[in-house]
């Protein structure tokens, strides 16, 4: 049965979509060589832009890591996202246990429940000025209050994944280990957090993701505090840039290599995760 | 024995949900008094009733931002899907090296919106213009986002590029819950092509669609990052979306109160588009 599949691969099909990978590789393919090149070497007409440089120089890159003080962002980058990830797993799965079994007979639980999620209708834009105030005023407007307010912000995605998946999740484990006496503490960190594990992927790989790209966040808490992630320093440091667009895309490819090796590695984990989480 | 479960689960909700309702519901409550406000985000202010929610229906700013916003959402949200029923019937289609294609196809959706912005917005000015002068057309020969014509396709694109990806593996995933049996079954009844897809496929997959419409439609009514970096709401207002609009005038253009009032309208709008759809699509999965 196998063979036959093979025999009968859909050729066009397939060559329609290597085709149609070209919408994807080619504004890559003009990141890489554009980043390379000199200055002196582009000139207006297409094949000058688009042709392999004459050189590969790292110079760009060099310069372009000065300018946006790529280290320190980068740093600030994988500090807020690993953090935030950490948390939201600590947090959200923990609450989302409690609220996963009692909201089906708890009124209380449930209003907490729906409360929370709702959360998910409410835009940044609405929060963002009134938030701007208010982290300024508890010293959080820096990158201690963006992992906050990461952590608040996918709260409702997040329980609604871990009570979902709790439905799967039989209660004769947790009444079993009652009987042997342990608390309901332990019990959770013992039985039920290990067991959830695969929603822990999931939550981890939609929360990198959002996190890791996202822009508003950090450009409206962080904006005065002298730090920046990857993205906040390709937006703070594009006047600098001027039109040597060389630069400008050396630096742009820095800022995506980190999730480039990320995906590369990863990547079966990563679609996992975005399906589960969108279907779920 | 039962109080300590009881007071367990307590703490261990409380504390999470004072972090939130310290972040997310204060806030929000804020946001709605500020709208009554006429604060300028800084200095004293006063209470001025609805006439924010008067002004705002007056602005035609504010309006032009709505209309361009919606104009995006549903042109990005038909786009994209139907590119991305395609492909996925595509990519789930007996093909070799379908895992390479599949990540492959995903990898928009991974990389940084604002970054993929800067790129097309090279691409727009620079590679787009001096291709068709190569061809000879002049009427594309300038940048689509220097025109308040075609900038908001411009837009279109960039949002498509990265949204595609994402939809693409939420069908492929949905095509992969249809069982084989059915098309053999459809196979019998001579149900092929366009039959076969519009009588068996897309009725099995309807609640992922709804997925998608849900989402895309969401995301795009909150664009903002590829404003940032396409256009920054030019040529001439054509392209500010409502969220950049509120960023732009209410943290540093002096309309605090203003924009808050414009960001309650928006919340609004953005929970009636999703209740009304997810009632339209659940009414319509019941029917089938």
């Amino acid at each position: 049965m196998k063979a036959k599949e093979n025999i009968k691969a859909n050729w066009p099909v397939m060559v329609l979509l290597i085709l149609g990978l070209s919408t994807i590789i080619f504004p890559l393919y003009m990141t890489i060589v554009i980043a390379f090149k000199n200055p002196s070497d582009m000139t207006t007409t297409i094949s000058g832009i688009l042709s392999l440089p004459k050189s590969w120089s790292l110079d760009n890159f060099r310069q372009a890591m000065e300018i946006t003080d790529f280290w320190h962002s980068l740093g600030y980058s994988l500090l807020i996202t690993s953090i935030t990830i950490v948390l939201c797993i600590l947090l959200h799965s923990m609450i989302g246990y409690v609220l996963g079994r009692t909201r089906a007979k708890s009124k209380f639980y449930n209003f907490i429940y729906l409360f929370i999620v709702s959360g998910m209708f409410v835009p940044f834009a609405i929060l963002m000025m009134p938030l701007a105030k208010q982290t300024a005023v508890m010293h959080l407007g820096n990158w201690v209050g963006v992992i906050l307010l990461y952590v608040v912000f996918y709260m409702p995605m997040n329980i609604l994944l871990y009570s979902g998946y709790l439905v799967n999740i039989p209660t004769a484990l947790e009444e079993a280990a009652r009987v042997d006496g342990a608390s309901t503490w332990k019990t959770y960190w013992s039985i039920i957090f290990p067991i959830m594990k695969p929603m822990h992927a999931t939550v981890a790989v939609i929360t990198a993701l959002a996190v890791w790209n996202d822009v508003m966040t950090p450009l409206v808490i962080m904006a005065g505090s002298g730090t920046n992630t990857l993205p906040l320093a390709q937006l703070n440091f594009q006047t600098q840039f001027g039109t040597n667009y060389n630069l400008a895309f050396a630096s742009y490819l820095l800022s995506l290599i980190p999730i480039l090796i990320f995906y590369v590695i990863c990547q079966k984990q990563i679609l996992n995760g975005v399906v589960n989480g969108a279907v779920k | 024995m039962k109080n300590e479960k009881k007071r367990t689960y307590l703490l261990m909700t409380l504390p999470i949900l004072a972090l939130f309702i310290c972040f997310n519901t204060i806030p929000l409550i804020q946001g709605v008094i500020y709208s009554f406000t006429n604060s300028r985000g800084f200095g004293s202010y006063d209470y001025v009733g609805l006439r924010n929610y008067i002004d705002l229906f007056q602005d035609l700013r504010v309006g032009k931002s709505y209309l361009f916003t919606i104009k995006l959402a549903i042109g990005s949200t038909i786009v994209v899907n139907v590119i991305s029923l395609i492909l996925a019937l595509a990519l789930n289609s007996k093909i070799r090296a379908k895992s390479f294609f599949r990540a492959a196809y995903f990898l928009p959706n991974i990389l940084g919106s604002l970054v993929v912005g800067y790129i097309f917005n090279y691409f727009f000015t620079y590679i787009m213009p001096a291709f068709f002068q190569m061809l000879g057309t002049d009427a594309l020969s300038t940048s689509i986002l220097s025109n308040t014509k075609t900038a908001w396709i411009g837009v279109l694109i960039v949002c498509a590029w990265q949204a595609i990806a994402m939809n693409t593996i939420i069908y492929i995933s949905g095509l992969q819950t249809v069982p084989e049996e059915v098309y053999e079954a459809g196979d019998l009844d001579g149900a092929t092509g366009w039959a076969r897809f519009k009588n068996l496929t897309f009725p099995l997959i309807i609640p992922f669609f709804t997925i998608n419409m849900v989402l895309s439609v969401k995301n795009f009514l909150m664009v903002f990052d590829q404003i940032m970096a396409l256009t920054q709401g030019g040529p001439a207002q054509s392209t500010e979306s409502i969220s950049y609009l509120i960023y732009k005038n209410g943290m540093a253009g002096g309309q605090f109160g203003f924009q808050s009032a414009n960001a309650v309208v928006f919340f609004i709008v953005i929970v009636t588009i999703s209740v009304l759809q997810m009632r339209f699509s659940s009414k319509k999965e019941e029917q089938l």
